[in-house]
């Protein structure tokens, strides 16, 4: 068993996706926590559909894709704010407005590019881990050690601001700068992880295992800790069924991280469904939380 | 007493009981909050005019007015934390946006999610956040303080617990705790009794009094007209403009009252002019 799982890292190419399904496992629980406190998940989603026009765009000018990603990223969560605090138009709205749009312009672009040159719009879409270059290795861990770096010692400072916002900028913290900041964290983490699950697929790796580890744990760095190792298992067990039985990468590492999410939720213990009232068999509990749904 | 020395530290405790030290920093500052023609508008709609009091150091002041009167309003607005259409607010002669660090507010309740994955002892902490400073980490000072400011509010068994898993009232607390480990000279509360118990009631005021008695501003949004109203020496009667500020006794008249409520009054009977 394990020579099966050693086995395939002679090979360079299983060594360089394992590394990135360390860090995009690492950075996307991380980061993702605030999304998920902030009950901005959708954000997520809306900038990881954001930046493929970017990715098109500096791939027809040969310009670095991972710059050319962020850029349209940071540009979709400011036609976002512009939107909402220009007109009346709600926020979640406003995103759908604005990542349809800009998804649009992404798969317009990267149709027309595709046909002269040697790329695949699947892989950007649901993503192609066991195909990266040791270039990509190179920017997801540069732009992880960013992300990691700013998140530690920004740490106490953005707690209190995604907790009690009005609390800290009352006593002066920079909390639009820490918005801002927090959101180029974001981008920076989706296009980090690109190459590994794809931007539809992203959201996934985002929130899944800080959701999961919020059903487990009571604190934030908690939370991220334990959400890392979760995503980490994902994106490394995903990374291997892809291997193994030649599945799409992304959606095999997205299926494990929500197998896990199940898991939690049916036997977390302080919240799990099946832990949580004990005199009742599984059948009738299953029956109880139907009639309720439904009621 | 607390003879305990923080080496160099301003810690509350010793200047609540120090009375000399406190009797010499009201002779030398005694700063007085002075608003002056504060307007705020919410889009087209106008939540606040032309408001213009003082708010004094060593009083309990609480603001109060009916529902929709702009008094959550006027509180955000003289901190800053919604734009405002006109208006200054100077504290001790000088702007008050200047000097935030000495500010400590206390939001709504209900403007607080409480499943934040947080424990008392993180929010007592984020008290300590502004005195820290940048990338740094909490000091063993800042440990002390908090973990007094949770023994003050009686809440210091509790350091571990979620605060989802807490009741009103000891979320309320929680927040005092925070608002005293940040070592302010302002504390402002927005509706700091809204659906909580009397004991928690009758720790916050004591608190509030001895902040008072330590010659801090202690600034309330208060809906209540109960008997809560009488902890208060001052009182700010708005009704989108001010009706009027003063003493408790100055302000609390049939008249006044019948000018921010029309009619419509129940206030606390023993207080009646």
């Amino acid at each position: 068993m394990l020579e099966a799982l050693i086995e395939p890292l002679q090979y360079g190419f299983m060594q360089r996706s394992l590394i990135v399904a360390i860090l995009v496992g690492l950075l996307c629980a991380v980061v993702g926590s605030y999304l998920m406190v902030q009950r901005l998940a959708l954000l997520g989603d809306a900038i990881s559909h954001s930046v493929l026009p970017g990715l098109a765009i500096a791939f027809m000018l040969g310009a670095n894709i991972f710059v050319g990603a962020f850029i349209a990223g940071v540009l979709s969560t400011m036609a976002i704010a512009w939107i909402r605090t220009r007109s009346p138009i709600k926020e979640d709205a406003a995103m759908g407005i604005v990542f349809s749009a800009f998804f649009a312009l992404g798969i317009t672009l990267i149709t027309l590019i595709q046909k002269s040159n040697k790329i695949d719009l699947n892989h950007f879409l649901f993503g192609n881990i066991l195909g990266v270059t040791s270039d990509e290795v190179w920017n997801t861990a540069f732009i992880a050690a960013i992300v990691l770096l700013v998140v530690g010692l920004l740490y106490k400072e953005l707690l209190f601001y995604t907790f009690d916002p009005l609390g800290a900028q009352a006593v002066g913290l920079p909390v639009n700068l820490l918005n801002f900041g927090l959101m180029l964290l974001i981008a920076l983490t989706i296009v980090a992880s690109m190459k590994a699950v794809g931007v539809i697929l992203v959201l996934s790796l985002l929130i899944t295992p800080g959701a999961t580890a919020y059903l487990l744990v009571k604190r934030l760095h908690q939370v991220m800790m334990l959400g890392a190792a979760i995503g980490i298992i994902s994106s490394i067990s995903g990374m291997y069924l892809s291997y193994f039985f030649n599945l799409p990468s992304g959606p095999a590492i997205v299926l494990v991280a929500s197998g896990l999410f199940v898991l939690a939720l049916l036997f977390s213990p302080s919240y799990g469904i099946f832990t949580q009232r004990h005199s009742d068999s599984g059948a009738l509990l299953l029956w109880r939380e139907i009639k309720q749904l439904i009621r | 007493m607390n003879t305990v020395s923080w080496s160099g530290d301003r810690h509350w405790s010793q200047m609540v009981c120090d009375l000399r030290d406190v009797a010499g920093e009201r002779s030398a500052l005694h700063p007085t909050i002075t608003i002056s023609k504060l307007s705020a508008q919410y889009r087209t709609v106008e939540a606040l005019r032309d408001v213009s009091c003082v708010a004094n150091s060593g009083r309990l002041t609480g603001i109060i007015g009916p529902n929709g009167a702009g008094k959550s309003t006027m509180l955000k607005a003289m901190l800053g934390l919604i734009p405002v259409s006109g208006g200054t607010v100077l504290y001790d002669a000088k702007p008050l946006m200047d000097q935030r660090d000495r500010i400590a507010y206390v939001p709504q309740r209900t403007q607080i999610d409480w499943t934040y994955p947080a424990t008392v002892w993180d929010v007592v902490m984020m008290g300590r956040v502004r005195k820290s400073g940048w990338f740094r980490r909490f000091s063993g000072v800042s440990r002390r303080i908090a973990q007094d400011a949770l023994e003050r509010v009686g809440m210091s068994g509790y350091c571990d617990r979620p605060i989802g898993q807490l009741s009103g009232g000891q979320q309320q607390r929680v927040f005092l705790a925070r608002a005293l480990a940040q070592e302010a000279d302002i504390f402002c509360f927005d509706e700091p009794f809204a659906g909580i118990d009397q004991k928690t009631q009758s720790i916050i005021f004591n608190i509030f009094h001895e902040l008072a008695r330590a010659d801090k501003t202690v600034i309330v949004v208060n809906h209540d007209l109960g008997e809560s109203i009488t902890h208060f020496d001052d009182l700010i009667l708005l009704n989108t403009e001010l009706i009027a500020a003063g003493s408790r006794q100055q302000v609390l008249t049939q008249e006044n009252l019948y000018r921010a409520y029309g009619g419509q009054v129940g206030f606390f009977a023993g207080e009646a002019a």
